[in-house]
């Protein structure tokens, strides 16, 4: 069977200069990432900030190119694929819909770019797609011809919504959809992710720093620590037997609200990842509370358990 | 509503603040007692931040300002001048903000700005105020202050920026901590261990902490009171325990339901959702600020709303009775 995505064995490394004499060191931002999603399902990717989800976001959409290793979409390398072709198979919705959208540009012409950039695609016909993608993704046709600074967050996350699904894509990759939106909004968006979704068989990468907002929309899990798939599982697994204590220990600090619990005690000490400088053996030991002697010197490299994937070795049986 | 209550460190009745084109904070009181954590929470435009900034008299410009009073340790601070107020900022009243970055300056090292409120409220020496610093430091959980004290905010990491923000609010012993979404810029794990900080030097200095946030979560586990702000009005108040085991105006119940909770959401179920937008309110607007996206609303919503009790402690600004679910089920 073929996946709607592969990622093989994915690297990343950037060049950077700490001031403007420093020396160049190498930060490797995605580290070896391996995965496979099915049609139809959704990838939640979670991690602290400068674990590389969003550079693994930005290969996966060809924005960046990898180091080395590959992507394929239906089983082809999405190197091999012009950027035309490319823009049928994914799409993005971005974060800050302030910033993804032409603020010169009326609704219309920015949900229509993605056709007309195809050339193939008749004027009447696109016409017509913007229009349903619109109605779809709940915008009134008179707001169609109103520009991006009239719209509220939310309308304007919609219209970035219309804008990834115009061209019926099979992967649309989510950076932080909802982060910059209010939580009575990112509850609407939320909702219109998981229809449409459903509706029209979409296959998700949903990137996300909020666990809550990953454990409603995604189907599988990829808690990402320094460049590195740590833990992967199904959602409803994950969740509730988390099995890597980094994921441990995320689940841990999200403040749920029920008053009378207090704030958790995470337990990851007061060092901070750094991807310039990645830990021997298991790149989480210098923070993790179960450290054993051997995880300075071993690395847990694709440790698989109960069919889940576990990067630690208090996974391996004894 | 005029209560005078004994161990309020701060009191704000009926406080109004607007701009030439919008009403940004419309009749807003509170209290905040000594040793206690007040929580004002909202989603953003609810007038929140500047219900807070009101305090200190930090408005931007072309804001003006209007309540019944604004009592500090029984001071009125809107008899107050702009120097008087100067004088209590960062003494007596102490802020810290979302991204301490923009609140640092980036030429200066920290010690340097550590060091001046202390020199400047205390008429102490640099010396004296580099010790209390770095005295204060060790108290926030960083390791080797004397070395953080000569670094710039740029060297520090987020999570360490903050502390530092917190070990600078407290250099004069504050009575009152204004915290505006101090943990909103860090990671979950981070924002943890900060707020675990916050709420442990609270319980030990006895301060009184007015903590601005948009987070339930950060509402449930940190606060005793809360206050639920909508369209510049506060919609709701009462303790914690109150307000999320019974929540009554509609908006606050609105809002709970909006938010996934791990291990609570069921997948594949719909969020609860608020349909529609937080509206800009003119001035001279009239009557329920939600009412357009109120699902219980009626024509009589557009005229004032009462003020009603669930109990004693237990407010909420909204035409229907206390029990309206049960009788609207």
């Amino acid at each position: 069977m073929t996946h709607a995505i592969e990622v093989r064995n994915l690297y990343c490394e950037f060049q950077q200069r700490r001031g403007s004499l420093g020396a160049r060191r190498a930060v490797r931002a995605v580290d070896g990432v391996t995965f496979s999603l099915a049609a139809g399902d959704a990838l939640g990717v979670v991690g602290e900030s400068g674990c590389g989800k969003s550079t693994l976001a930005r290969l996966i959409m060809g924005l960046l190119t990898p180091t080395s290793g590959e992507v394929l979409v239906d089983g082809r390398s999405m190197a091999r694929m012009d950027r035309r072709e490319r823009a049928r198979l994914i799409q993005p919705i971005f974060q800050d819909p302030f910033s993804s959208l032409n603020p010169r540009q009326r609704i219309r012409d920015i949900v229509g770019l993605p056709l007309a950039s195809q050339g193939d695609i008749p004027k009447a016909r696109q016409v017509d797609r913007v229009m349903e993608m619109l109605a779809r993704v709940g915008i009134s046709s008179e707001m169609a011809d109103r520009m991006p600074g009239q719209l509220s967050g939310g309308q304007r996350q919609r219209v970035a919504i219309a804008r990834a699904l115009v061209l019926h894509p099979r992967i649309v990759v989510c950076d932080e959809p909802t982060s910059a939106l209010d939580v009575s909004v990112q509850a609407q968006i939320l909702n219109l992710l998981a229809e449409l979704r459903r509706e029209l068989g979409l296959t998700y990468l949903f990137i996300s720093h909020n666990l809550a907002v990953v454990e409603h929309i995604a189907t599988e899990v990829a808690v990402m620590y320094l460049g590195r798939i740590v833990e992967q599982a199904p959602v409803q697994d994950l969740f509730h037997a988390p099995a890597h204590p980094y994921t441990q220990a995320l689940l841990a600090s999200v403040l749920t609200p029920h008053p009378g619990l207090g704030i958790p005690d995470v337990g990851l000490g007061d060092t901070y990842p750094d991807p310039s400088n990645i830990p021997s053996g298991c790149r989480f030991h210098p923070r993790c509370p179960r450290m054993l002697a051997k995880c300075a010197e071993t690395m847990p490299d694709n440790i698989r358990k109960d069919g889940r994937l576990v990067e630690c070795l208090l996974a391996i049986p004894e | 509503m005029t209560t005078l209550v004994p161990d309020a460190v701060l009191s704000v009745d009926n406080l109004r603040v607007s701009f030439a084109r919008t009403e940004a904070v419309r009749g807003v009181s509170l209290t905040v007692r000594r040793g206690e954590t007040h929580c004002v929470v909202g989603e953003s435009g609810c007038g929140k931040s500047i219900s807070a900034l009101s305090v200190t008299n930090l408005l931007p410009r072309g804001a003006t300002r209007t309540a019944g009073h604004i009592r500090f340790q029984g001071q009125d601070l809107l008899a107050m001048s702009e120097r008087q107020i100067a004088r209590l900022r960062g003494d007596k009243i102490a802020m810290i903000f979302q991204e301490p970055m923009t609140s640092l300056n980036p030429a200066y090292t920290i010690g340097s700005q550590m060091s001046e409120v202390f020199e400047r409220h205390r008429r102490t020496t640099r010396r004296q105020a580099m010790d209390r610093a770095a005295e204060l430091l060790t108290r926030v959980g960083i390791a080797a202050p004397a070395m953080r004290l000569g670094q710039y905010p740029h060297q520090l990491s987020g999570g360490l920026r903050q502390r530092m923000m917190i070990a600078m609010a407290l250099m004069c012993d504050p009575e009152l901590l204004i915290a505006d979404e101090p943990t909103t810029a860090l990671d979950v794990t981070v924002q943890a261990q900060i707020l675990r900080l916050l709420q442990k030097l609270q319980r030990e200095l006895g301060l009184a902490l007015l903590l601005i946030t948009h987070d339930l979560g950060v509402v449930a586990r940190m606060a005793q009171r809360v206050s639920v702000m909508y369209a510049g009005e506060v919609v709701e108040t009462g303790t914690v325990a109150e307000i999320f085991a019974a929540p009554t105006h509609p908006y606050t119940r609105g809002l709970l339901d909006c938010i996934p909770v791990p291990g609570m959401t069921r997948n594949g179920e719909p969020l609860g959702n608020i349909p529609g937008v937080v509206p800009r309110l003119l001035p001279g607007f009239i009557g329920c600020g939600f009412r357009d996206r109120c699902t219980m609303a009626t024509p009589e919503c557009a005229e004032t709303i009462p003020l009603r009790d669930v109990d004693g402690d237990h407010r909420y600004l909204c035409r229907l009775p206390p029990d309206w679910k049960r009788t609207a089920a």
